[in-house]
C-alpha cells in the first residue's frame, strides 16, 4: 500500500519544527509501524537526508522507548499496544498519517520524534524504590502476599513508563505513571515502611517536574499499552492524603 | 476541588428537595422559604443560619472556581506545544470533556437565577412577591424560553455531576469498584437533574399555577 506520512521534524531542542510530508510506497501490511519508519529512513538515506529520529529499543512491546503520536492517539489506534507492535494491516492504501512526538513541558523534543523522559527517572528516584538489605534471595514463601493484592500490584508493575498517559492527558499530567508505581510497591509487605514517604515523595517530585494536574478523565488508561487501570490513581491519592495527615 | 464540590452537591439536595415543596402548595412553598429564614429563632438572630450556609456556599464556589482556574493553568503550562493532529479523545465522556466550560456556562446560569429568583431583577413578579409567586410568574408560558434556558443549564449542571461525582472520590482516595461508582454517580446526577427540572417544566405546562 501508499501512505502519505506528515513526521514532525525538528534538528535539536532550539529548533522551531515543523511537518514534513512524505510519499511511502509498497508498504507491507506485515510490516509493524516502525518498520515502516525504518524503510522510510533507509530512503531518506539513501537520497542523502536526515534520517527521522525516533525512540525504540526491544520492539516487542516491552521495553517503552517508542513513543509516538499517530494521528492524534498517543501509540497509535490501537489499545493496548505499543507503537512498535501496531501492524500496517490496521492501515488502508492511500491513508495519510500525522506522527508527532510526544507534547508536554517536562518531556522537551530532543531531534524529531525523540523526547528526553528523564522526568519520569527523578519521579523514580524520589521514591519509587524499596530499602532492604542485599543479600541471597528470601524465600518464595517467607513473606504471605494475598492473591487479590499480588494481582493488583503486578497489574500496576506492569508499567513500562513510556510517556502515553502524559501525552495522552488533557492537563497534561503524569498521574498514571507516578500512580502505577506508588500502587505497586505500596500494595505490597516490602514496600509498607516507606509507602507514605514514598506517595509524598514521587507525588511533590511529579509536581515539580512541570506536570498537570489530574481531572480524572481517563485518557491515560484508555492509551496506556499496559492497560493501567485509573484507580491506582485513587490509591496515590489515598496513600498521600494519609500520609499528608499524618506529618502535617 | 473535590472538597468545595461535595460542600455543592450537598447544597443541590437540600435546593432541590425544597423546590419540590412547590407540588405541596404555596403555603407549604411559602413557609419553607419563611422558615429558611427563621429556623434556630430566637438562640440565633433572623436570618442566622441562612447567612452562615450563604457565606459557606460562596466561600465553597470560589474554592471550586480558584481550583478549575489553578489546574488549567497547570494544563496549559504543561503543554506548551499543542498537538498538530486533531487529539482524539479515547475515554468515554461527554460530561468529562464538557467539564470546563460546562462550568463556566453553569457560573453564568447561577448568576441569570440569582438574578431572577433571589433579587427578583429579571423576575416579572419583582423582589417582593412571595417565593411561590416569582417562581411561577418566572417560569409561565408566555416565558416558555426561560424554561427552556433553565432546562438546558440544568442538564449542564447534571453532566457536570455525572463526572464531577465519581471524580470528587477519586481525588479523595476513596474510589474502588469503578462500574458501581459511575453508577451511582449517573444515578445520582440522574436524579438531581429530574428532580430540579420537573418543577419549571410542571410550572410552564400549567401543573403548578
Amino acid at each position: 500500500m501508499n501512505l502519505t506520512l506528515k513526521v514532525w521534524r525538528q534538528s535539536g531542542p532550539d529548533d522551531e519544527g515543523k511537518l514534513v510530508r512524505y510519499q511511502i510506497e509498497d508498504v507491507s501490511p506485515d510490516m509493524s509501524f516502525l518498520e515502516m519508519l525504518d524503510v522510510l529512513n533507509e530512503r531518506l538515506i539513501l537520497a542523502g537526508d536526515d534520517p527521522v529520529a525516533f525512540d525504540h529499543d526491544c520492539r516487542e512491546g516491552i521495553c517503552g522507548m517508542c513513543s509516538m503520536m499517530i494521528d492524534g492517539v498517543a501509540h497509535g489506534p490501537q489499545k493496548n499496544t505499543t507503537t512498535c507492535q501496531l501492524h500496517m494491516r490496521h492501515y488502508n492504501d492511500g491513508d495519510t498519517i500525522v506522527i508527532e512526538p510526544w507534547r508536554a513541558r517536562p518531556f522537551p523534543v530532543v531531534k524529531d520524534l525523540v523526547v528526553d523522559r528523564s522526568a519520569f527517572d527523578r519521579i523514580i528516584q524520589a521514591g519509587g524504590f524499596i530499602s532492604v538489605p542485599a543479600g541471597s534471595a528470601p524465600d518464595a514463601h517467607a513473606t504471605p502476599v494475598p492473591k487479590l493484592d499480588a494481582d493488583d500490584a503486578f497489574d500496576a508493575a506492569t508499567c513500562i513508563g513510556c510517556g502515553a498517559c502524559v501525552a495522552a492527558c488533557p492537563n497534561g499530567s503524569a498521574s498514571l505513571f507516578t500512580a502505577a508505581k506508588i500502587t505497586h510497591l505500596g500494595l505490597l509487605p516490602q514496600g509498607q515502611p516507606e509507602r507514605g514517604s514514598r506517595a509524598r515523595a514521587m507525588v511533590e517530585q511529579m509536581d515539580e517536574e512541570g506536570f498537570g494536574g489530574c481531572t480524572n478523565t481517563g485518557e491515560c488508561t484508555a492509551v496506556c499499552p499496559k492497560g493501567i487501570p485509573l484507580d491506582t490513581i485513587a490509591r496515590m491519592n489515598s496513600d498521600y492524603l494519609r500520609a499528608s495527615r499524618k506529618s502535617g | 476541588m473535590a472538597v468545595s464540590g461535595a460542600v455543592l452537591v450537598f447544597f443541590l439536595v437540600a435546593h432541590m428537595a425544597g423546590n419540590l415543596k412547590i407540588f405541596a402548595g404555596a403555603e407549604s412553598f411559602n413557609g419553607y422559604a419563611a422558615w429558611l429564614r427563621e429556623v434556630g429563632y430566637p438562640l440565633l438572630p433572623h436570618r442566622g443560619l441562612l447567612t452562615l450556609l450563604e457565606a459557606g456556599l460562596v466561600v465553597a464556589i470560589g474554592a471550586h472556581m480558584w481550583s478549575a482556574i489553578v489546574l488549567t493553568r497547570r494544563a496549559a503550562h504543561a503543554r506548551p506545544v499543542k498537538y498538530a493532529a486533531k487529539v482524539k479523545s479515547r475515554a468515554n465522556g461527554y460530561a468529562t470533556r464538557t467539564m470546563r466550560w460546562g462550568g463556566v456556562i453553569i457560573f453564568f446560569f447561577v448568576i441569570y437565577h440569582l438574578l431572577d429568583m433571589t433579587f427578583g431583577v429579571t423576575n416579572p413578579e419583582g423582589h417582593d412577591a412571595t417565593p411561590f409567586a416569582r417562581m411561577v410568574a418566572g417560569f409561565e408560558p408566555a416565558r416558555w424560553y426561560i424554561t427552556v434556558f433553565y432546562v438546558i443549564s440544568v442538564v449542564m449542571v447534571g453532566l457536570h455531576l455525572r463526572h464531577g461525582l465519581w471524580s470528587a472520590l477519586q481525588t479523595l482516595g476513596v474510589a474502588r469498584r469503578y462500574p458501581v461508582l459511575k453508577a451511582s454517580a449517573a444515578v445520582v446526577s440522574g436524579l438531581l437533574t429530574i428532580g430540579f427540572l420537573v418543577v419549571p417544566l410542571a410550572i410552564t405546562f400549567g401543573v403548578v399555577k
